[in-house]
This record gives structure tokens, C-alpha cells and sequence, in this order.
């Protein structure tokens, strides 16, 4: 199958930021797919898949990550990402913009 | 944030005495109670609310590392200690295997510190020679010297 490429920008919408439980999360359903999955922030790029990398980030709320698939579910792994950081927030309390 | 500036060096235990996870947790309490990062009143509740965390979720994160932690009211200032354990200690973590690492960290509630905290750690833990040297060392001041040296070279 073709390798293709799926790329979206979330942002961190839970008050605590990805601590490492979000992390452990994050990287629970990257490792659900085949692709290969990073992560970006300003100063950055991490492997999605790996529990150290991610808490590497250390990103607060209000952050804004890149993610980047590569491989032949790409689309569904950005599409599940997006949705757990930004529609399931962790599963976490929304931060409250002052 | 550097390593070095939130591990106390009076908090390191070269040789952890525990052989078990709540009992290394306590452990590491115990040493910052000692050296006056936590007061003795507050330690218990601190050693509870750890366990507790870990009990929801490991924080071994593979690699024989664990590092237990939390943010919580009756902390102040953000505070670690460092424990290595020659046997190794089972954590349930994520790859099975024994931790020989122990970094136990504590955050007050309010804050950023505790996220840049854990990104200086988990930079100089995805470091394979880090965790390496980390788990040879043999005294207090090889460690705080791994640390310093780890913070003035990132990419070592």
C-alpha cells in the first residue's frame, strides 16, 4: 500500500496540560496504528509512540502540537489524536482561558 | 528548568534500602522530610496521596525507570529525590521489567514547574548513557555529578 502522509495541528485543551498520564494515553492509541507518528512544538519533534518523548514535551494548556502520520493509516491516527487531545481532553477537566 | 537546581543533593540514595514500590516511595519521602523539603507532619499524607497516583497508573515507565509523582496542596516548592536500586524494584511497568531508577518528584498545585520539571527529566532519561551511569553509580556524588554534567551537556 502507498505510504501517505496526514498532518493536523491540536491544542492542548485540558487544565493540566500532558502530564504523563495524558502521555501514557496519547501513546496507548498512537501505538494503535501503524503509522509512524510524530509530534511537533516550537522547539521539538518527538516520537509519538514512545512515553519519554512525549512527556518530553511538557505541554501546558494552550499549547498547540503538530502531529504528523506517515504510513498507510495515517489519516485515521491523526483523526483519533486530534479527537483524544482536543475532544476527549484526556478525559481530563477543559482549561479555563482567564 | 535544570535537573540539578530541582533534585536536592542532600536527596540522593545511591543504594535504596526498599525492595519494594511503596516502600521506595517512602523511602524517598523519608529522605526529603530529613533533609527539611517536606515537613514531618505532611509527609504521610504526601507518601499516601504518591501511592495512590501510582496505584491508578505506573509511572515505570520502561527501560527501568520509574518516576513516581504528584501535584499536591501541602507542597510548597517543587522538590525531587533520586533513589537507584542494585536489585531492582517492580513497579508493574509498562515493559515488565524491574526499575533500578526511582525519581520521585512533587509539585505544588498551582504552577507550570511541575511540566517543565518533568520534560528536563524525561530529556536526560531517554538518554541510554543517562540511565546507564545513573544505574552504575555508586555514591551520592557520582549522581550529582551525572546531573550537573547531564545539565551542561544535553546532547552528551
Amino acid at each position: 500500500m502507498a505510504e501517505k502522509v496526514s498532518q493536523v495541528e491540536v491544542e492542548i485543551r485540558n487544565a493540566n496540560g500532558m502530564h504523563m498520564r495524558p502521555a501514557m494515553q496519547f501513546v496507548d492509541v498512537a501505538s494503535r496504528f501503524a503509522s509512524k507518528i510524530n509530534v511537533s512544538n516550537q522547539k521539538i519533534t518527538v516520537d509519538g509512540k514512545s512515553i519519554m518523548h512525549m512527556a518530553m514535551l511538557a505541554a501546558a494548556a494552550g499549547t498547540k502540537l503538530k502531529i504528523t502520520a506517515e504510513g498507510s493509516d495515517a489519516k485515521e491516527a491523526t483523526d483519533a489524536l486530534k479527537d483524544l487531545v482536543e475532544v476527549k481532553m484526556f478525559d481530563e477537566p477543559a482549561w479555563q482561558k482567564e | 528548568m535544570k535537573i540539578a537546581d530541582v533534585i536536592s543533593s542532600k536527596a540522593i540514595i545511591p543504594r535504596l534500602q526498599s525492595v519494594k514500590r511503596d516502600d521506595a516511595i517512602k523511602e524517598l519521602i523519608a529522605i526529603l522530610e530529613k533533609t527539611g523539603k517536606i515537613s514531618e507532619e505532611n509527609s504521610a499524607e504526601i507518601a499516601k496521596a504518591v501511592i495512590k497516583r501510582e496505584n491508578e497508573a505506573s509511572t515505570g515507565i520502561g527501560k527501568g525507570v520509574a518516576v513516581p509523582h504528584i501535584r499536591h496542596k501541602l507542597v510548597k516548592k517543587i522538590v525531587a529525590a533520586i533513589g537507584i536500586s542494585a536489585r531492582g524494584i517492580d513497579f508493574s511497568s509498562l515493559d515488565k521489567q524491574p526499575v533500578y531508577t526511582v525519581i520521585l518528584l512533587l509539585s505544588p498545585v498551582e504552577g507550570d514547574q511541575h511540566l517543565q520539571a518533568m520534560e528536563s527529566i524525561f530529556e536526560h532519561l531517554q538518554n541510554d548513557n543517562f540511565r546507564k551511569f545513573l544505574r552504575q553509580s555508586e555514591t551520592i556524588d557520582q549522581i550529582k555529578d551525572l546531573l550537573v554534567e547531564a545539565d551542561q551537556n544535553p546532547s552528551w
